[in-house]
């Protein structure tokens, strides 16, 4: 089957290219049809909009690390922006005032109530903006050391937020965050004013929206004169800034438009779960969303997509689903979901071993070990 | 105007205790191929590091058409027309040869970030111009026909003609050149002279070059400086450098002079 499959692919890659694409666009399209409402099944619905949302971060980190080769470790932070402002922006918190544009809450309620839609922009352009300032001091550090102070940064800025109570609620948190409306949709028949909250499957098609938009954005960047930049970046620094790119912005563009990802998602996130929690900003999230970049193929805009997809999966309905299938079957009970971080570890040592390129390794990648290989071989 | 295009004036760059190049007076006419030669370990290429931003040198200034370069940014220096090539070959491996030469070409585009996503028809016209004219470049070089080739991929040669061919790309006015010819044969060194001089006849390139083979020094040079320890020990044209006793005594050895005379 593989190898007939190879054998169509060698004939003609570009066919091929095409009809694969059209059946990624057919399964991102149904996917959610075939979903289950119940939350024990192999694929409940609330974890397939959790994966398109974790393929958008995915989908923003690749631009940062695979694209211009910076190693972030603070990912969350755009993450945290992205989710407060929706916070802010569509919620009672502010409730001195009472501002309702196009939303979705009732007139009644105090607070600012802005329409998703325009929230989602202003979260993008927070997290842009955070992106900005965080990367202007640190980016002039290289590898490891940048690597050290983004970390910093995810940890402080969750620590920022738990205090400063007054902005935050702390670890109350803020909520109920407002749904998201269809806007002029509203007026086609059948379609509510409101997404409401059950209706994951209308919240899907609302960040499959703005992932499709986010793949349009990573592969004309890549094509284009920025993208040749991050690459000259990742590829060779020095080399890149005497061929006159200026490693600052370029950098810092690198950030901003990853970031930007970032705060989309973040408010969309909100939006879904329903309430802000600054416990729900961790190191931990960080570090899923640079493994699925490393799992997927780092610099591969389908591989960041794939690897967000499968991490996400996992954490939150696989492991406990192939658990609970072992104790039914071997009739032990083993808690699978205890021990998440292990097979983490172990999937992550595996990939290196065997596939260090990921799942989707970028074009360029297998190009070149090729060559590295063919060396090797004319060495022997 | 004055006919120089680069005026160094007492250029020293110290290291901790070491002095790697010491007060050096340096100047280059415009439309010239000039050559910095002397023993290894002399300085040439921290002098060329100062000259493209990537060192600030402890004393001293450089002027480069008529404007103070000295503790500019390297990728300002390098937009304002001043190119480079490296002693170890420091290409974009997994970037193809004429992504690449596009690289060096960025100074001179403008898409910005906006209307590459939008695909503007400005946007696509300056992406197409842009790899037409590494195409061209290529070409020029030597190489035309493997722009989808990845640099890594290359021939060892061929690398060293690419890196020309993105130096190119910067529409430099100066050109600098770190030990070009590194590892050709005979026969390369030599084709290597010829395209020295197509360079600045028909690119209209001031050329500066770095060069052990001395060969290829007394066949394109116009004119010669000498470094030893950091401090220039003579300048002349190649007859005058040929002569010097110094540099005889310093560099060339006797037996390279019989051999060259």
């Amino acid at each position: 089957m593989l190898e007939h499959l190879k054998e169509i692919w060698a004939r003609d890659p570009k066919q091929s290219k095409i009809a694969l694409g059209v059946i990624a666009v057919l399964i991102a399209v149904l996917l959610p049809h075939f979903g289950v409402t119940d939350n024990d099944g192999i694929l409940p619905l609330f974890t397939v909009v959790l994966c398109a949302v974790y393929a958008l971060f995915a989908l923003g980190l690749n631009i940062v690390v695979g694209f211009a080769g910076l190693l972030d470790l603070g990912y969350v932070a755009f993450f945290l922006f992205g989710a407060y402002a929706a916070a802010w922006f569509m919620s009672d918190f502010a409730d001195s005032l009472n501002i309702h544009i196009l939303d979705t809450a009732a007139a009644t309620v105090h607070g600012i109530h802005l329409s998703f839609w325009f929230v989602v922009i202003l979260a993008g352009v927070i997290a842009a903006l955070a992106g900005v300032i965080i990367g202007a001091p640190t980016l002039r550090l290289k590898s490891d050391y940048l690597a050290l102070v983004t970390l910093g940064f995810g940890e402080i800025l969750p620590e920022v937020f738990r205090n400063a109570e007054k902005f935050t609620n702390g670890t109350k948190g803020i909520g109920p965050v407002d749904s998201v409306g269809t806007g002029p949709l509203a007026v086609l028949p059948g379609i509510d004013k409101t997404i409401a909250p059950s209706d994951y499957i209308a919240k899907y098609y609302v960040i499959l929206l703005f992932c499709a938009l986010f793949v349009w954005i990573s592969i004309k960047l890549r094509d284009g004169r920025l993208g040749r930049a991050w690459m000259a970046i990742r590829e060779d620094e020095l080399a890149a800034s005497l061929m006159g790119v200026p490693l600052m912005q370029t950098k810092l563009w690198s950030y901003a438009v990853g970031a930007l990802a970032g705060g989309v998602g973040g408010a969309f996130y909100a939006t879904i779960v329903g309430t802000v929690n600054v416990d729900s900003f961790t190191f931990a999230f960080s570090i899923i969303i640079l493994c699925s970049v490393i799992l997927g193929g780092m610099g591969n805009v389908w591989g960041a997509i794939l690897g967000g997809i499968v991490i996400t999966w996992f954490n939150y309905t696989g492991l406990v689903w192939i658990g609970t299938k072992f104790n039914d079957i071997a009739g032990t009970h083993v808690d699978l979901v205890k021990y998440q971080f292990g097979f983490f570890g172990l999937v992550l040592v595996l990939m290196m071993l065997f596939r260090p390129e990921g799942f989707i390794p970028a074009a360029r990648s297998k190009q070149v070990k090729k060559a590295d290989a063919l060396a090797e071989g004319a060495a022997q | 105007m004055s006919d120089l295009l680069l005026d160094a004036r007492g250029i020293s760059v110290v290291f901790g205790g070491l002095t790697a190049v010491n007060s050096v007076d340096f100047q280059i006419a415009k439309g010239a191929i000039v050559a910095l030669i002397g023993p290894n370990g002399a300085g040439k290429t921290t002098f060329f590091n100062v000259l493209t931003g990537l060192y600030e040198p402890t004393s001293g200034t450089v002027e480069f058409d008529g404007e103070q370069i000295t503790a500019r940014p390297p990728h300002k220096i390098a937009a304002g027309g001043m190119a480079r090539t490296f002693q170890n070959i420091r290409l974009f491996g997994a970037m193809t040869a004429a992504e690449n030469v596009m690289v060096a070409m960025h100074p001179h585009m403008h898409s910005g970030v906006l209307s590459t996503v939008l695909r503007t028809p400005k946007q696509r016209r300056e992406e197409a111009e842009a790899k037409a004219t590494a195409k061209e470049l290529l070409e020029f070089v030597g190489i035309g026909g493997c722009d989808e080739e990845f640099a890594k991929n290359l021939p060892y040669g061929d690398q060293r003609r690419l890196e020309v061919a993105r130096a190119l790309a910067l529409r430099p006015k100066l050109l600098l050149l770190d030990e070009p010819t590194a590892g050709m044969n005979p026969q390369e060194s030599a084709a290597f002279t010829a395209f020295v001089h197509r360079v600045r006849d028909e690119r209209h390139v001031t050329v500066l070059l770095i060069e052990h083979d001395m060969k290829v020094v007394m066949g394109t040079a116009e004119r010669i400086t000498v470094l030893e320890y950091g401090a220039k020990i003579a300048e002349g044209t190649p007859a005058e450098i040929r002569s010097n006793q110094r540099v005889i005594e310093a560099y060339l050895g006797k037996a390279a002079t019989e051999g060259a005379a």
